[in-house]
């Protein structure tokens, strides 16, 4: 009877709580494979930010006598290329361009691709038709193959990389932007906000944008790791970052030539871009089941 | 059907419309004067003249964009002056080695990756599950043109069971060519392949879970009719929503795999007329891929809509925004 009482008083002194809902990083961490993938991103994040303090040699320090030196030679842990680089240090140094291009095109992407979502979607009319006739003509393009037409008409280097895969990103973003104010803007909140008077700005930028960014996170994520690939196929075919630049698909390229005499080029380079994307995926699939289930595949 | 298939033929035009113009302006954003370019440093100044007037580059911009459009219409993608031919002839010459490329890479993903799918489905949270799912995620991360790379580096170079390049003829026997279109087949299947696995297993996974699938059991279906004639024919749908996706990524990634391998498709016509810097080709083929694309997207709306007959021109034009 005692404990009845003590439970019976324990219930009317304390409401109720519900259970917490988990916060995203407790959500994510509790993904074995999502915790992986950030970390293999956080590593790669980390080596590519201290380059300098990392890689043993400079990326660019040519010793023609001792090219293509076997992984394990004494100073060169995977040996060096066909001009004596260190193709550590060249790895190292690739995380840069790989990061910088990966991260920066889609931003670009996402940029435009959400403005150019949130006015369609809003306003819908003349102007939506004309904007998604556009994106989706865009659209019609592999998208590697977009990239590639616009580096041979832009030429060669990091800016021109970033712009070309950002463009080929803009579509993407936008669709996925015009789809959720679709949805948002009918949603009797926006009414409220018409009616007391917002100015179309506000609406879209205060309220109609914050509902659109789960499904961007999740996006923009994985099209980092769809722009580090291009990026890398950029420069293997001899489009992206001039050289001696090192970056991750130009030292597969060089590989390629010599991959008889050395496969180690090629096999490392490969294997980095591999295991990058391979992270930011894994990271990304974590992201997205936390954050916007429904996109699940 | 037929008119199902006019409609949306007619609602293609304006994006075929859209496609030639984003061709047009890219290729006019060419810094400097795209003669030059073409032509390089050595070339006279007579030999650039003629080639702005062959190109029609010495026109105000809007007569080009007309003549451009008029061409087009009368399926004239203009000549290559490196190859010296019409490209129409290039794409004729060149576009069936990549269908058929395209197509084997196809087959193979279709028949590797929807049948891991499935066993991943039934056998759920097991390790065969678990080792399908690794084994596709690794897949979707790959970089076609590295696995291109070493696969040429242990099948030919090492163990010498495939040639390296080129794309052998049907002179030479069958099994001639069938040997030089495996590797580059199977470098061109990864990402669809690793693909089809992870969605064929989520829509399985949806669908086994379904009364209709119970009721099939408890009927005493054996498992194997239960899954293969009940649950997949449902779960077929979201592959075929994937599918148009997939082969636009293959047209793309005909662009590393020919170039890896020597394959004398479209992509590596590309990528040579890149290296010659001849922008009149990469015009023409980029143009006709982009547009077989939108084809092959019309044909899997088709393909949805014997799948799921409820689907109507309206709801697929809208899907398709």
């Amino acid at each position: 009877m005692a404990i009845v009482e003590k439970t019976v008083a324990a219930t009317e002194s304390k409401p109720r709580e519900l259970p917490k809902e988990p916060g995203l990083f407790r959500k994510l961490m509790r993904n074995r494979l999502a915790a992986m993938g950030l970390l293999i991103t956080t590593v790669m994040t980390l080596i590519a930010v201290f380059a300098p303090w990392i890689a043993p040699l400079s990326p660019n320090e040519m010793n023609v006598a001792n090219s293509l030196a076997v992984p394990g030679t004494e100073g060169h842990l995977l040996g060096t290329d066909n001009y004596g680089r260190d193709v550590f240090s060249r790895l190292v140094y690739g995380a840069r361009i790989s990061l910088i291009v990966g991260v920066s095109a889609v931003v670009f992407g996402a940029f435009f691709g959400t403005l150019l979502g949130l006015v369609s979607g809003y306003f819908g009319g003349r102007l939506d038709s004309i904007i998604m006739r556009t994106m989706d003509g865009l659209f019609a393009f592999p998208f590697i193959l977009l990239a590639i037409t616009l580096m041979t008409v832009l030429g060669q280097g990091l800016l021109n990389v970033i712009i070309a895969i950002g463009i080929a990103n803009v579509p993407g973003f936008a669709r996925i932007v015009r789809g959720q104010v679709l949805s948002v803007k009918e949603e009797e909140f926006i009414e409220v906000t018409e009616s007391l008077g917002a100015t179309h700005g506000r609406i879209l930028f205060h309220h109609i944008l914050p509902n659109c960014l789960a499904p961007l996170i999740v996006y923009g994520t994985m099209s980092i790791a769809g722009a580090i690939i291009s990026e890398a196929a950029l420069s293997f075919l001899g489009l992206g970052v001039q050289p001696p630049t090192a970056s991750w698909g130009s030292i597969l390229k060089d590989g390629k030539d010599f991959l008889v005499l050395s496969p180690h080029m090629a096999t490392f380079s490969g294997l980095a871009i591999l295991l990058t994307v391979l992270g930011i995926n894994l990271f990304g699939d974590g992201l997205r089941d936390a954050l916007d289930p429904k996109m699940k595949v | 059907m037929g008119k199902y298939i006019f409609r949306r033929l007619i609602d293609l035009l304006p994006t075929i419309f859209v496609v030639a113009i984003i061709v047009f302006i890219i290729t006019r954003m060419i810094p400097g004067d795209p003669a030059s370019v073409m032509l390089g440093p050595q070339a006279s100044v007579e030999d650039v003249q003629q080639l702005r007037e062959d190109l029609g580059l010495n026109d105000p911009l809007y007569v080009q964009f007309f003549q451009y459009i008029g061409d087009l219409v009368r399926g004239d993608f203009g000549i290559s002056y490196s190859y010296n031919q019409p490209i129409v002839e290039l794409i004729i010459e060149r576009f069936p080695n990549t269908l058929v490329l395209a197509i084997s890479a196809l087959v193979i993903a279709f028949m590797i990756g929807v049948p891991a799918g499935i066993i991943a489905a039934t056998k759920q949270n097991s390790i065969l599950d678990y080792g399908v799912m690794l084994i596709s995620l690794i897949g979707v991360s790959m970089p076609i043109f590295w696995l291109g790379v070493m696969l040429v580096l242990y099948f030919s170079v090492n163990l010498g069971w495939f040639p390296a390049t080129g794309m052998g003829s049907m002179d030479e026997g069958l099994g001639s060519y069938l040997k030089h279109l495996i590797l580059p087949s199977i470098t061109l299947a990864t990402i669809p392949m690793a693909t089809f696995a992870r969605i064929t297993r989520s829509s399985m996974l949806e669908v086994i879970s379904l009364d209709y699938i119970k009721t099939a059991r408890a009927k005493g279906l054996r498992e194997f009719w239960v899954v293969c004639k009940h649950a997949f024919k449902n779960a077929l749908t979201p592959l075929l929503t994937v599918l148009g996706m997939q082969i636009s990524m293959m047209l793309g990634g005909a662009v590393l795999t020919e170039t890896i391998f020597s394959w004398p498709g479209m992509g590596r016509l590309i990528v040579d007329a890149i290296d010659k810097r001849d922008f009149v080709v990469v015009q023409g083929t980029v143009l006709f891929i982009a547009i077989i694309f939108v084809l092959v997207n019309l044909l899997v709306d088709v393909m949805y809509k014997v799948v799921n007959p409820r689907v109507s021109y309206s709801s697929s034009k809208g899907g398709a925004k």
